[in-house]
């Protein structure tokens, strides 16, 4: 019989063995189980549970289960997963309290603690993790024992180790804190630490928590959902210091007691903050995140990073003998702290390892939490906010009953949501998540029941003091006042209360309340077509207008078309481009319309600082230029050197007075990898070296971005050509990308898009020549800055258009403009001027003074080089 | 951590026309770094120049007569008073002026 050992006898090993046994492998393997933590299996999702309930029978159940024997204990049932007989039933060989410290792979056996070595044909690691402690002064006792007093969170040892603490003798904590009023801090507001608070608050402690961040449990929350938390919390009495650190663990020495001054001797006694404020307290437990115990898999030579690397079986990447299932696996770069993920894991591991299905794998989790922390019902799962501005986002806030709800949906499938306070719609969202389902229509039934009176009454039926727009505390009753008092439609009603003009994120839900409150007798909202939102005309009127009136700069737009004259900040972008694209010789220059990318010809990054992209058309260099980058790099200590998706070199960190010099510097036009514009045409190696190439596709790439570069538009354009099918440029999920066919052809897609969103091109054209190809990109180009919305991409465009309405026009002239559109673009391609060059001496009064004097920024890491 | 107690501050920062109209320009008025902005629509106002979002750079910033966009995030901080209207927190305004042709910040 073929020998498995399991090391780790915590929450995935056991459900692995569960998972491995009932597929029959009790009949082909002799198993045996290492555990280092003496007792059998436990849920440790219960130790909150455990800790927060009466310490009596808790304490009991540790002096009830010694080592190896007790854990059969009756009142422990419900903490254990799997009792003493279970073990014995199933012919498992446990050996609870013994740590397995090294394994011999040539060998194949495992050495434990106690001396003892054990074979095995498979191996199984399911170490989880341990609790992190941040280096933090007075933490420690010695190498190995925390300070008395200091706890961490993660073990029934813990848990017991705390309940003792609190519940402990009353002559002992008097000479520790005065009288009986104890007062714990909690470092680190995550799940954890939470939890930690709201159990040690039943037991009549005093809590703090203190957290590095102004997001309570930002694992999980986002700002607004952890305001919401946070209110409860106090509410309750917690005591919360929110972005500030712990600097130090005071400890108080029992010298005099003890006749000591030896470190194991002294408690704590407070906390002191960076600050360089104190806080008393007689407890401190660390709950600042957990680390995968990793270290027996690197002694034995397995590859670790974050966690123990494995495959899509749940296999060492090293060794075939040996499975990893839990905390301690990195799996596609991911490691889960969450049990959700650990079933499937399980579940796999089992399936291969018993051979019942050779051939599963594990694809990695979506993660869904739900939980109640510190007695607030919390659930979340996927993404916490909206990341691209495409996605859809349905926000519900009721802070005076502590509920908030949203989600988050991009092209029509539930990627995220969270709720606090109210969690009654989790199954059917976590249903909608996982499955990835059809959503309502009406994204609003994710939240609420609407019922089958028809669609109004969901919104009709929400009380009128229910706050539908946060950002401007605009009520229902405030919005049904407005219909009232004659507004008719929904643009009507915002205008006045301002609803949805913040973050925009209700939009819907104050359309929906509108639209009940009108019942159905809304009109068709204009705001919608409007090029920008400050100036109410659509692109063909606006255009028209700034044409007829000869309006070339942003301010004389805004005072000819804007209501009152009113500039819009959010519309200055916008007309910016349209103007520079209009009036190619005579546009007027006014900077202040300008993004500041386009101020300063660079990408704002996240600490201020700018990157820079030299352009190299078709992602072509040679010894020289690289040469120059790095002397470059060097003399400016650029802080990271990266190649961009588009094969370009990316210098990134450059503070924005050090531009001018960069430029200067580099020798080099700009990459124009900060514009709403022409960025870059990808090229594969085409006929030059490739073997299978059929078209130069290089030479193409380079022809186009000598010709198109720096064009500006309503959105970023980004160009593939390929010399083959086999499309190693990725033509097909390009705004424009191009591939050589056989016979000297060249297909033309557009509209494709692998970002935010993934669309595959269209075929607009198939072409004879490159001069035809590249004629026939210009055109659609100029078809696009004519025609498209602002920040419309092209896979929006395309089929907003229609391809057959693009082939018409573009490619066949139905309408009769190709001439003009191409003349139009021949303008803008003429007036090309290199920003960087034209830029070197300031164009305003401080252009590249940085906007940021003297203050440390939020840092951006400096990453080393990848030399190992 | 409360500033109540400190004094007023108050600097002169030189000629209005280094900030360009329609833009901001960031400067440190004691410890403060303080963002100016000049609206096309006239005036001058001056607010704490760092994003309390994540810190961006809010004199990098585009403008209107009422509002500056911080250039990271999108958030809109009014010019008069440093509100946000878009669930940011607030940021400190100060008083700006223009006396004899140069700016003059004044804190609190
Ligand atoms: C208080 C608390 C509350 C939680 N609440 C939730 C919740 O609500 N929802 C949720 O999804 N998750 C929750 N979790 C997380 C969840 O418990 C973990 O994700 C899960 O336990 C991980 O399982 P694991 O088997 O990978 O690790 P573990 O359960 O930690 O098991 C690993 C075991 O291996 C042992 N071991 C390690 N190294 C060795 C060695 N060399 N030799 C022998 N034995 C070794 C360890 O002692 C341990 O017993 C909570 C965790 C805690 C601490």
């Amino acid at each position: 019989m073929r020998r498995l050992v399991v090391v780790g006898n915590g929450m995935s090993g056991a459900r692995a063995l569960e998972e491995i046994l009932a597929r029959g492998g009790g009949e082909q393997f002799a198993i045996t189980v290492f555990g280092d933590e003496p007792y059998g299996n436990y849920n440790r999702i219960l130790l909150s549970e455990v800790l927060a309930n009466a310490a009596g029978d808790a304490a009991q159940r540790s002096s009830t289960v010694g080592t190896g024997e007790a854990v059969d204990n009756d009142d422990a049932d419900d903490l254990y997963l799997n009792p003493l007989d279970w073990y014995d039933e199933n012919g498992i060989t446990l050996h609870a309290g013994v740590r397995i410290v090294r394994i011999d792979r040539h060998a194949k056996v495992v050495l434990g603690d106690d001396g003892s070595v054990t074979p095995y044909d498979v191996l199984v690691l399911a170490t989880g993790s341990r609790s992190f402690f941040p280096p933090v002064e007075g933490m420690w006792a010695s190498n190995t024992e925390l300070t008395r007093g200091v706890f961490g969170f993660r073990s029934l040892d813990d848990a017991q180790a705390m309940l003792a603490h609190v519940e402990g003798d009353a002559a002992q904590r008097s000479s520790t804190i005065g009288d009986s009023h104890r007062t714990a801090v909690v470092i680190g507001g995550g799940l954890l630490g939470l939890e930690a608070a709201a159990g040690l608050q039943k037991h009549g402690v005093a809590v703090h928590v203190v957290h590095p961040t102004e997001v309570l449990m930002n694992q999980q929350l986002e700002a607004e959902a952890s305001k919401v938390l946070r209110s409860k919390l106090e509410q309750m009495g917690m005591h919360l210091h929110l972005g500030v650190k712990t600097n130090e663990i005071l400890t108080t020495g029992d010298a005099a007691e003890r006749g000591s001054t030896d470190r194991g001797q002294r408690r704590v006694s407070g906390v002191r903050f960076t600050d360089g404020s104190d806080l008393a307290c007689d407890m401190v437990v660390v709950t600042a995140g957990i680390r995968p115990n990793i270290g027996l898999a690197m002694v034995s030579g397995l590859e670790t990073q974050r966690a123990i690397v494995v495959d899509d079986k749940m296999r060492s990447v090293d060794d075939d003998a040996i499975f990893v299932v839990g905390e301690c696996a990195q799996h596609r770069g991911e490691v889960y702290g969450v049990v959700g993920p650990l079933w499937e894991q399980a579940a796999v591991l089992a399936d291969v390892v018993t051979g019942a299905n050779p051939d599963a794998e594990y694809h990695g989790s979506r993660l869904a939490t739900k939980l109640k922390v510190a007695g607030v019902d919390v659930a979340q799962m996927g993404v916490k906010a909206p990341e691209r501005e495409s996605d859809e986002f349905v926000q519900f806030s009721e802070t005076g009953r502590g509920v908030y709800q949203t989600v988050v949906i991009r092209d029509g499938t539930l990627i995220g949501a969270t709720l606090v306070g109210d969690v009654s719609k989790v199954a059917a969202l976590t249903q909608a998540f996982d499955s990835r389902s059809a959503l309502p229509e009406e994204r609003i039934k994710l939240l609420f029941d609407l019922g089958a009176a028809g669609d109004e009454s969901a919104a009709a039926d929400l009380p009128d003091d229910t706050q539908i727009c946060n950002c401007n505390g605009v009520s229902k009753g405030d919005l049904v006042a407005c219909v009232e008092h004659g507004a008719d439609s929904v643009s009507a009603c915002m205008a006045q209360t301002r609803a949805g003009k913040g973050c925009g994120s209700c939009k819907g839900l104050v359309t929906e309340v509108v639209e009940a409150a009108l019942g159905g007798a809304g009109t068709e909202d204009p705001a919608d077509s409007y090029y920008v939102p400050g100036i109410p005309l659509d692109k063909p009127t606006l255009m028209h207008e700034i044409r007829t009136r000869e309006l070339k700069s942003v301010s004389s737009v805004f005072a000819a078309l804007a209501p009152d004259g009113r500039e819009h900040v959010g519309s200055k972008m916008g007309l910016t481009a349209l103007l520079r694209m209009m009036w190619p010789d005579d546009v007027v220059d006014e900077r202040d319309g300008r993004f500041i990318n386009d101020r300063v010809h660079a990408n704002i990054q996240r600490d201020g600082t700018f990157s820079v992209v030299p352009r190299m058309s078709g992602g072509v260099t040679d010894a020289a230029q690289l040469r120059r980058i790095a002397d470059v790099a060097e003399k400016h200590d650029i802080p990271m050197i990266k190649l961009t998706g588009g094969q370009r070199i990316d210098l990134l960190g450059v503070p924005k007075e050090k531009l001018p010099e960069v430029w200067a510097d580099l020798d080099m036009p700009s990459g124009w990898a900060y514009g709403k514009s022409f960025r870059t045409v990808k090229t594969c190696v085409g006929t030059d070296f490739c073997r299978f190439g059929l078209g130069d596709s290089t030479r193409l790439g380079i022809d186009l971005e000598e010709r198109y570069k720096g064009i500006e538009g309503p959105a970023k354009m980004k160009l593939a050509v390929s010399g083959c099918p086999r499309n190693c440029a990725e033509s097909m999920v390009k705004d424009v990308g191009l591939v050589a066919i056989e016979g000297g052809q060249w297909q033309i897609y557009v509209g494709g898009a692998a970002g935010a969103t993934i669309r595959k091109g269209d075929i607009l054209a198939t072409v004879d020549s490159h001069e035809e190809a590249m004629t026939i990109t210009g055109r659609f180009l100029q078809y696009y800055r004519e025609n498209a919305n602002w920040l419309e991409r092209t896979y929006d465009f395309v089929p907003r258009m229609g391809l057959d309405h693009l082939i018409a026009v573009v490619v066949d002239d139905t309408e009769g403009i190709a001439a003009e559109l191409d003349a139009r673009m021949q303008a803008s391609v003429d007036r090309y001027v290199d920003p960087w060059a034209a830029d070197q001496t300031e164009s305003t009064p401080g252009q590249f003074h940085d906007a940021l004097p003297l203050v440390p920024l939020p840092q951006v890491p400096v990453r080393e080089g990848s030399h190992r | 951590m409360s500033t109540d107690a400190q004094p007023a501050v108050e600097a002169r920062l030189g000629p209005v026309d280094q900030i360009p109209l329609g833009e901001g320009r960031a400067f440190l008025v004691g410890d403060e770094p303080v963002a100016v902005f000049r609206p096309r629509s006239g005036g001058l106002h001056a607010l704490r120049a760092i994003c309390p979002h994540r810190g961006g750079p809010l004199a990098d910033g585009l403008i209107d007569g009422e509002v500056v966009m911080c250039p990271l995030h999108n958030h809109q901080f009014s010019l008069a008073d440093g509100t946000c209207a878009t669930g940011a927190d607030d940021v400190a305004a100060y008083a700006a002026t223009e006396e004899d042709g140069e700016l003059v910040v004044r804190l609190r």
